[in-house]
């Protein structure tokens, strides 16, 4: 559905994306991860006809970016990582907007944003730009579906939304790739890879890894030990003092170890931890997380 | 058709929800048209003057009078000798000082001659002229009123006669001026804002990945202001006719039409000023300056174009607001048909149809 071949691009000095290569099959939700400025935008604009590439080329639903860029960019429903609707028209106002430039009507879709749409309804004659973040989301993922779109870009939209609007966003997506909607989305939390079919890692606007969560992470062939003391600070210091280690990054309540080899063993860190004055610690082996990978592949890339 | 009519709607109601806006567009005008009408004046009124009065006859306190009746005057101080002139004037309110030697109503039967000087302030020569000029009418005038046999110097007596503004009202020089100003202020400056807007706030880029094509976006930008300029045209044309009482001599329809035209030329500079800037503050500065300042004073508004440098003569005739004013001085003032004008109208036309077509081709159908 997607294919994007050999893709570069710079804008003055830096380089956004360096020969970028990936593709994406019908139905499914294909997730860009990567840090802010990895690039993803940019890869983004130009699968919407925004943006030309210096080089390589793209194809959506078949069509060349490039070339067709008129009738993608009837197929495609695009939500920008900005809030980007008007905020002095009103939530309804601006669904009828964009529902009649699609050449469209809001009845006769409604079906397809029903489920997002009835949570906003009851604020329907409220000014856009008077939404709390998660309603804006939702306002913005209906007008981006309004027009029964094939594919669905969505740049970071869960970027600034509280957990719970999160949650149910991705659980709107879900449901959305059920109606045969194919849908890349971007984001910088690692922790939304694992609701992905496939994810593409992407960084200095290279592509790192292009799998499905499971795999990327299985195949991730270092031991992950995590640990934990009451002074978290020092725990990161002297683990990085360690002669052993590879790396130690703070991750969330834990610091993840890892070793320069998989023979460190948990009951080693542990004892190394005592002799330095650390209470109640805590250090045992878990499965790799997707920032694990990210982390590491980061550390090699560099 | 469908999508144009709610791109039009979705932009009356930007306009009607932006304060700002609504004073751009109504305020502003109305008050510009009322300032630049009090303010631009070419007639004099109330100079302060002072008179030495070296005779003191009846003749000299008849002129003085007669002077000082005329509305235009007002008498500050009588001198005493010469060497107060120069201190009033340094005091910087006496505009013009005006001597009369001695025996003067005397030498006037006696030789048929007397000699009255008028010392002007000429910091401010336009001032120093018309101040002069009135002066010497006055007392020409009563001259030859009182001494009908008395042959003045001068041998050959002009009648003069203004045309088409007898009285020298400058509100005839400024509403026409004043409206080609603020029409193609605001409809320029609010068209390329309203563009550049939609590039700053990020929606740009959800209309350019709609199926809505350049030219939609471009005429869906201009229906809206187009309409609200005409209303404003109009009533710029009710408030000079009825508060300034400029006369409306030629067709109310043909000085619409050719107002209508000067505004779409205008809504396409503006289109064409957000194809190049950035942001709204690049918008608006462009506008202000790149637009207003050459209109005020390139277009013969205020000063006239035939006084100029040969090189800003030939730049007047890229000002789209030279044309207008000549057309529409010419229907207001001297009641002209489109015979008179078409050679600007065409004018005004094709730089319309240049700028459409320009813009069309400047506009960015992508984000860079």
């Amino acid at each position: 559905m997607i294919q994007v071949k050999n893709i570069s691009k710079h804008y003055d000095e830096t380089e956004a994306l360096k020969n970028v290569s990936l593709h994406v099959e019908r139905g499914e939700l294909f997730g860009l991860i990567g840090p802010d400025g990895a690039g993803k935008t940019t890869l983004m604009r130009i699968l919407m006809t925004l943006l030309l590439a210096d080089s390589g080329e793209a194809k959506m639903d078949g069509l060349d970016v490039v070339k067709n860029f008129k009738k993608i960019r009837n197929i495609v429903g695009y939500m920008p990582g900005r809030f980007s609707l008007y905020q002095d028209l009103s939530v309804e106002e601006n669904l009828n907007f964009f529902a009649t430039v699609f050449g469209t009507t809001v009845e006769e879709n409604y079906e397809l944003i029903r489920d997002i749409y009835y949570q906003i309804e009851p604020f329907k004659t409220r000014r856009a730009g008077k939404l709390s973040g998660g309603m804006k989301q939702k306002l913005a993922l209906s007008c981006a579906l309004i027009h029964k779109p094939k594919i669905l870009v969505l740049d970071e939209p869960t970027t600034g939304v509280d957990a719970v609007s999160r949650k149910e966003f991705w659980e709107m997506l879900k449901k959305l790739q059920k109606q045969d909607i194919t849908i890349m989305v971007s984001t910088p939390y690692m922790d939304e890879a694992n609701l992905c079919d496939r994810v593409a890692l992407i960084q200095n606007g290279q592509i790192l890894d292009v799998d499905s969560p499971q795999n990327i992470t299985s195949k991730f062939p270092k031991k992950i030990i995590r640990v934990r003391s009451q002074e978290m600070f020092r725990l990161i210091n002297d683990l990085r003092a360690f002669e052993k280690t590879e790396s130690a990054f703070a991750f969330g309540q834990f610091v993840h170890f890892t070793g320069k080899n998989n023979a460190v063993e948990s009951a080693e860190l542990k004892e190394y931890l005592e002799k330095l004055n650390h209470k109640s610690i805590l250090a045992e082996e878990v499965e790799p997380d997707i920032e694990d990978v990210f982390m590491s592949m980061q550390e090699q890339s560099q | 058709m469908k999508q144009l009519r709610s791109f039009i709607k979705k932009e009356f109601f930007h306009i009607f929800r932006d304060p700002r806006t609504m004073i751009i567009l109504f305020g502003i005008p109305i008050a510009q048209l009322l300032i630049f009408g009090t303010v631009i004046k070419n007639e004099i009124k109330d100079v302060h003057i002072a008179i030495f009065d070296q005779s003191k006859d009846e003749t000299t306190l008849e002129i003085t009078n007669k002077i000082l009746s005329s509305g235009y005057f007002l008498l500050d101080e009588n001198l005493e000798n010469t060497k107060d002139i120069e201190t009033i004037f340094k005091k910087g309110k006496v505009r013009q000082v005006i001597v009369f030697e001695s025996k003067f109503g005397e030498k006037l039967i006696k030789e048929g001659k007397a000699g009255v000087q008028l010392i002007a302030d000429a910091s401010d020569p336009n001032v120093a002229r018309l101040v002069n000029s009135y002066t010497t009418g006055i007392i020409n005038d009563y001259i030859k009123k009182m001494y009908p046999n008395l042959k003045l110097p001068m041998q050959i007596e002009p009648e003069i006669r203004m045309f088409f503004n007898e009285e020298m009202q400058s509100a005839y020089l400024f509403v026409p001026g004043v409206m080609a100003l603020i029409l193609m202020l605001i409809s320029a400056m609010m068209t390329s804002i309203s563009i550049t807007r939609e590039k700053e706030m990020g929606t740009m880029e959800i209309l350019l990945v709609s199926p809505l094509r350049p030219a939609q976006i471009i005429v869906g930008k201009v229906i809206p202001y187009l309409l609200l300029s005409i209303a404003n045209a109009f009533v710029i044309v009710l408030i000079g006719h009825f508060i300034f009482k400029v006369p409306i001599m030629g067709s109310f329809i043909l000085l619409m039409f050719e107002t209508i035209l000067f505004i779409l030329m205008a809504l396409c500079l503006g289109i064409l000023i957000s194809t190049v800037a950035k942001n709204q503050m690049v918008a608006m500065f462009i506008s202000m300056i790149g637009l207003m300042l050459p209109t005020i004073i390139l277009s013969g508004f205020i000063y006239p174009i035939e006084n100029m440098p040969t090189a800003l003569q030939i730049l007047s005739h890229v000002m789209p607001a030279r044309y207008f004013v000549t057309i529409i001085r010419a229907i207001m003032l001297k009641g002209v048909g489109i015979l008179f004008v078409w050679k600007e109208t065409l004018t005004l036309i094709g730089m319309t149809l240049f700028f459409i077509a320009l813009s069309v081709k400047k506009f960015k159908i992508r984000l860079e």
